[in-house]
């Protein structure tokens, strides 16, 4: 169980139970889909971005499972009165968390600075879960780019 | 339990069967494996391997070309499995076996070489709402590119097809039924027999997908009357890469080759080609020779033990899952149809399938947790993805067992 209650942390279930930012931005500046097509994964980001370059808002609306679904709710929790570089590099840190051996991560993005992402520290031993963890944040950077694609994290 | 289940229980004697599977016998995650992934692929007993390992240590050539021992031995080797498949189906002819790569290039060998030549403008062809993706995106291809219209038999929410609906779809512009004999996302097991006979009466052939009904159960294409008939070697027990389309010999002959290449010939010139007799017309290359010869195996192996045998075994391995999972309580069914084959489908109150997966593979249990190719089919229930055990004849009331304590977790983990 101890591996699991890594991945499955009690901020994870209570993220996936109760997603914060769970809702649509009516004048979002810029909107993203991601879809995960072999498990079916999708969900929409909302960013409200000022003239400064800031993000005021971010929220999204979908279905997923709990390691998705928390991990969209913490980056919107974050995203929030970030910049885009700040957001760009949330992006690069989050997918060096759950894609490296947590013994090869760069010791700025180590636990410090994390914040509550550091919770997804446990997906990196679970490989078939790392798509579920960082489709939000793909979502988040083609939204960025202003790309008119949908983002994949299969 | 009824005496009858109880006897049927001792028809087999798993045990000793479950020592011909060498990689039922290991750890996942420090637990012993629990396979209920059959229904994605069945694991491959001993026999099967020693067959195509004596076919690359002692007759590795090619066949029908060389006048050569080792081609000879390979080509005897490589038709002899296709007269186990024709006994195995009961057809009529060896020419009616095709070897393909699985039931999804079946399908697609019928929906391109058969569909091309028969399906016109104003046409129809029927599917059913069970499908799996492989029987659902060749004849929408088809359909496209000819002005054919693709309609949908609809089930209940049992996961029965609506045969009354059936029946009033069946007319005179139906060219082709195609639909699944077992459902792969939820067990259902579609009455064919009285489906082909009806679509017969307005003019149509039918298509049965059988990739999820040969390892449950005995099948007879002629009994059945089906015109096309397809599986996949590595859902009975038999290597990946390599499945079987059996068709009417009098629509293979009329239809025109899939694939061009070395074997489907019998006369080649720059202006012309003569095309191959059957089955030959439909398998372009050197074919997939080792797993033809496995498949052989796998045949054999699954009637020494009877595939009456099989299927009473599982029924009463299925009665007592779904009567096991239903009481942990909290965990919803989906597909319940009046008969059902190998497969048990659920939802744990408000846990995605994926979250289950991953803590039951944790338990050494291996589930599929997904929309298992089948997105039409979660549509209508309303859910993104179900947990799917699907059993298979060496599987134990004990893997059962280790499944419910491994969804106790699931529950303990989410509570």
């Amino acid at each position: 169980m101890s591996e699991l209650r890594d991945l499955y942390q009690e901020l994870i279930i209570d993220h996936s139970k109760k997603p914060r930012n769970f809702r649509v931005i009516e004048d979002a500046t810029c909107k993203a889909d991601g879809f995960n097509p072999l498990c079916g994964d999708k969900l929409r980001l909302y960013l409200k971005v000022d003239d400064e370059g800031v993000i005021r808002d971010a929220a999204f609306k979908g279905a997923g499972c709990a390691i998705s679904t928390a991990s969209a709710s913490i980056m919107t929790s974050m995203l929030k009165n970030q910049t885009l570089d700040q957001a760009r590099n949330l992006f690069e840190m989050f997918h060096q968390l759950v894609t490296r051996p947590n013994s090869e991560l760069n010791p700025e993005h180590s636990g410090i600075g994390l914040g509550k992402m550091a919770v997804f520290a446990g997906v990196n031993e679970f490989p078939a879960r790392v798509k579920c963890a960082t489709l939000a944040w793909h979502t988040m950077k083609n939204a960025l780019d202003g790309a008119e694609v949908e983002a994949h994290t299969e | 339990m009824s005496t009858s289940v109880a006897n049927s229980v001792a028809i087999l004697d798993v045990e000793r069967l479950r020592q011909d599977f060498p990689a039922l016998h290991q750890q996942v995650h420090g637990r012993p494996l629990a396979y209920l992934d059959n229904a994605a692929s069945s694991q491959t007993p001993v026999q099967v391997i020693d067959a195509i390992r004596g076919f690359y240590e002692r007759d590795r050539s090619n066949v029908h070309r060389g006048v050569h021992e080792l081609s000879q031995r390979a080509t005897q080797s490589y038709e002899q499995a296709r007269i186990k498949v024709q006994r195995f189906l009961n057809a009529e002819a060896l020419e009616e076996i095709i070897y393909v790569r699985g039931a999804t290039e079946g399908i697609n060998l019928v929906a391109s070489s058969w569909g091309q030549a028969n399906i016109k403008a104003g046409d129809e062809v029927l599917i059913s709402a069970l499908e799996h993706h492989s029987n659902i995106v060749p004849w929408q291809m088809l359909c496209q590119r000819t002005g054919a219209k693709l309609r949908v038999i609809p089930m209940n929410d049992a996961g029965d097809l609506r045969l009354d609906i059936y029946a009033d779809m069946l007319s005179e512009r139906v060219k082709l039924v195609a639909v699944n004999h077992v459902s792969n996302a939820l067990g259902t097991v579609n009455p064919v027999k009285q489906m082909i006979a009806q679509a017969h009466a307005v003019g149509a052939i039918a298509m049965i997908d059988g990739a999820q009904a040969m390892p449950h159960m005995a099948v007879d294409v002629r009994d059945l009357d089906a015109d096309f008939y397809v599986f996949s070697g590595h859902k009975v027990y038999g290597p990946t890469g390599i499945g079987v389309l059996y068709g009417k010999r009098a629509l293979l002959e009329a239809m025109p080759p899939y694939q061009g290449g070395g074997d489907m010939i019998a006369y080649v010139t720059f202006e012309k080609t003569t095309y191959n007799e059957l089955p030959y017309k439909f398998e372009a290359g050197t074919p997939n020779i080792a797993d033809a010869i496995g498949l052989g195996a796998a045949i054999d192996y699954a009637q020494a033990v009877g595939m009456d045998a099989i299927a009473a075994y599982e029924a009463s391995l299925l009665d007592y899952a779904t009567e096991q999972v239903t009481a942990l309580g909290g965990i919803r069914l989906v597909g319940t149809a009046q008969e059902k084959a190998s497969v048990l489908s659920f939802i744990i109150g408000d846990v995605h399938a994926h979250d289950a997966g991953t803590i039951l593979d944790r338990e050494g249990i291996a589930v599929r947790a997904g929309h298992h190719c089948a997105q039409p089919v979660m549509d209508f229930y309303g859910v993104p993805a179900t947990t799917r055990a699907s059993f298979a004849f060496y599987n134990t009331r004990e893997e059962v067992d280790a499944l419910c304590r491994g969804l106790e977790k699931v529950k303990e983990l989410f509570g």
